[in-house]
């Protein structure tokens, strides 16, 4: 089967600044696959060369097999976009903003009314139709922001840091919206510096640094290469943490370490430990 | 055509929202014009044989269209810059000619208003100009030429300030030069040339040749024709420079 979206040897330059140096991989259909990386790792210049707004220095990309550098209109019928900043028209209405989405990607007028009402019944706004942005919690312009990128039922959803910032009960809901659009069958690229939410949310990860993707895998083998429980061990030096294969192992050297005074933690191996592990650093 | 709709549908929704205060502001700059040199400087001066006011309307309604026309720029700065709304454009499946004549009809829109706001204001002052189709079609191409230069400048500058240059050393100065207050045919030939290469002058020109029902200046005609298609190209080309 063709991958939804291929990217070949992306490579992005600002100047003498290198954005990406040369990142590839492939999602599959209806798959969630998150982008996670620091601040400046190259998330958002990916999504932005993904939908057109940046222009590569080198590399190629596909959607469903399709070039989309050479056919910039057929990609942006397929992609659906949620930027990093949010960038809704503040003095317009909630409902006028998903009306001049809709125009321009071409749906007619009683197309715009049916998506736009099933929309803001799903995404809890239909009360608020008619408010001015200005005047929407931050909350709530986040999930304008997404629904107003479905509005042309795109077959790939890209989405650029999607809670940051928020409280968390607000991420939660929002994981809860994300989920649903990819059970609806969206193919999502997702970009996160939060470890949790792209363990929580992906089918597959890649980590990103300084422009390189360097581990690309589902979280549970991402975390089995580091084992199955991790120990924890605060001493002078600091924190560190060993890894087993099995709780028993674990168990033992934390034994071993405590009767030699250390103070020791066991707990189950998470998608940090295989971040660190493998960018050797923290989000 | 869909695109094109968006985009200036959405321009018309911002002016909607706004149109109280929008209207108000229209009213003030030419009020200024009208009051400082139309009834204090100029009640008992004449421009050939018309009172200076009946001289002065034709010229301040070129001036403002021009100005609303061109003005379109701070709002697609704002889009930019601010609201950063530009990606939507630039991430949706439209031409650039979609792009470029939504908003350049957004000033062009503008510029009407702020005709019937002037014609309004003079329209107490009891003033005897005729406002027929020729006058209003010179009001369009005028606005149509300055929009698609502000919409040319809004893709090329990099940030908000760089604008406020624009502004001051090209519009400002045309204002005050291009036919608004005084006519350019009164001046010595060395400063009348210069000043005919004004786009501006060829449009107070025309706007004020109809307005005192006078025969129409088909070579001023001609030369905003051919600007307003070449404004249109300009702002064409600029659009994919917007892109990083
Ligand atoms: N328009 C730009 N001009 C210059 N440098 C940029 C631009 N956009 C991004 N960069 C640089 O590219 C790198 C990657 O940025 P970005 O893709 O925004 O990272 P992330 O989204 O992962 O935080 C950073 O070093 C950033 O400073
Ligand atoms: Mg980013």
């Amino acid at each position: 089967m063709t991958a939804a979206v291929r990217v070949e040897g992306l490579v992005k330059h600002y100047g003498k600044i290198s954005a990406l140096s040369g990142i590839s991989f492939e999602i599959a259909e209806g798959e969630l696959f998150a982008l996670l990386g620091p601040n400046g790792a190259g998330k958002t210049t990916t999504i932005r060369i993904l939908t057109g707004l940046t222009r590569p220095t080198a590399g190629r990309a596909f959607f469903f097999g399709r070039d989309i550098f050479s056919s910039p209109l057929y990609a942006r019928r397929l992609a659906g976009l949620v930027p990093q900043a949010t960038n809704l028209d503040l003095e317009l209405t909630v409902w006028e903003n998903l009306l001049i989405h809709g125009l321009l990607f071409g749906m007619s007028r009683g197309r715009i009314r049916e998506r736009a009402e099933e929309l803001l019944r799903f995404a809890g706004l239909w009360e608020r139709r008619g408010d001015r942005v200005r005047a929407l919690s931050g909350g709530m312009r986040r999930r304008l922001l997404i629904i107003r990128a479905l509005m042309h039922e795109p077959r790939i959803l890209f989405l650029d840091e999607p809670t940051v910032g928020l409280d968390p009960h607000i991420r939660r809901r929002l994981w809860g919206l994300i989920k649903q659009i990819q059970a609806r069958g969206t193919t999502i690229l997702l970009t996160t510096h939060y470890i949790e939410e792209a363990e929580f949310l992906a089918d597959r990860v890649a980590f990103l640094e300084q422009g390189r993707i360097v581990a690309l895998d589902t979280p549970q083998n991402l975390m089995a290469a580091l084992g199955e429980v991790a120990v924890d061990l605060v001493d002078d030096e600091g924190l560190s943490t060993r890894y087993f294969r099995t709780r028993e192992e674990a168990e033992r050297e934390a034994v071993k370490l405590s009767r030699a005074g250390k103070s020791v933690t066991i707990r189950r191996v998470n998608l940090e430990d295989a971040f660190l592990h493998f960018t050797g650093r923290r989000v | 055509m869909r695109g094109f709709l968006a985009v200036y549908l959405r321009e018309l929704l911002i002016i909607w929202h706004r149109l109280p205060r929008m209207l108000l502001s229209f009213s003030v700059s030419p009020t200024l014009y009208l009051v400082a040199f139309g009834f204090g400087l100029g009640k008992n001066l004449t421009v050939g044989d018309r009172p200076y006011l009946e001289f002065l309307v034709p010229g301040v309604v070129a001036a403002s269209s021009m100005m609303q026309g061109f003005g379109i720029n701070v709002e697609i700065n704002v889009a930019r810059f601010y609201l950063r709304i530009f990606e939507e454009f630039q991430a949706a499946p439209i031409s650039n000619w979609a792009y470029v004549l939504g908003e350049i009809f957004g000033g062009v829109t503008r510029a009407f208003l702020s005709t019937l706001v002037i014609l309004a204001i003079t329209a107490l002052a009891g003033i005897n100009l005729h406002f027929g189709p020729v006058f209003f079609l010179g009001v369009f191409l005028n606005a149509f030429v300055f929009a698609s230069l502000g919409v040319t400048s809004a893709m090329l500058i990099r940030s908000h300030a760089d604008q406020a240059l624009v502004t001051n050393f090209i519009i400002t100065p045309m204002v005050f030069l291009g036919g608004t207050f005084f006519p350019v045919e009164d001046l010595p030939a060395w400063a009348r040339w210069p000043l005919k290469l004004l786009p501006l002058t060829h449009a107070s020109h025309l706007i004020r040749s109809v307005a005192y029902g006078q025969a129409v200046p088909v070579f001023s005609l001609l030369v905003l024709m051919v600007l307003a298609l070449a404004g249109l190209c300009l702002a064409y080309l600029s659009v994919d420079r917007a892109r990083d």
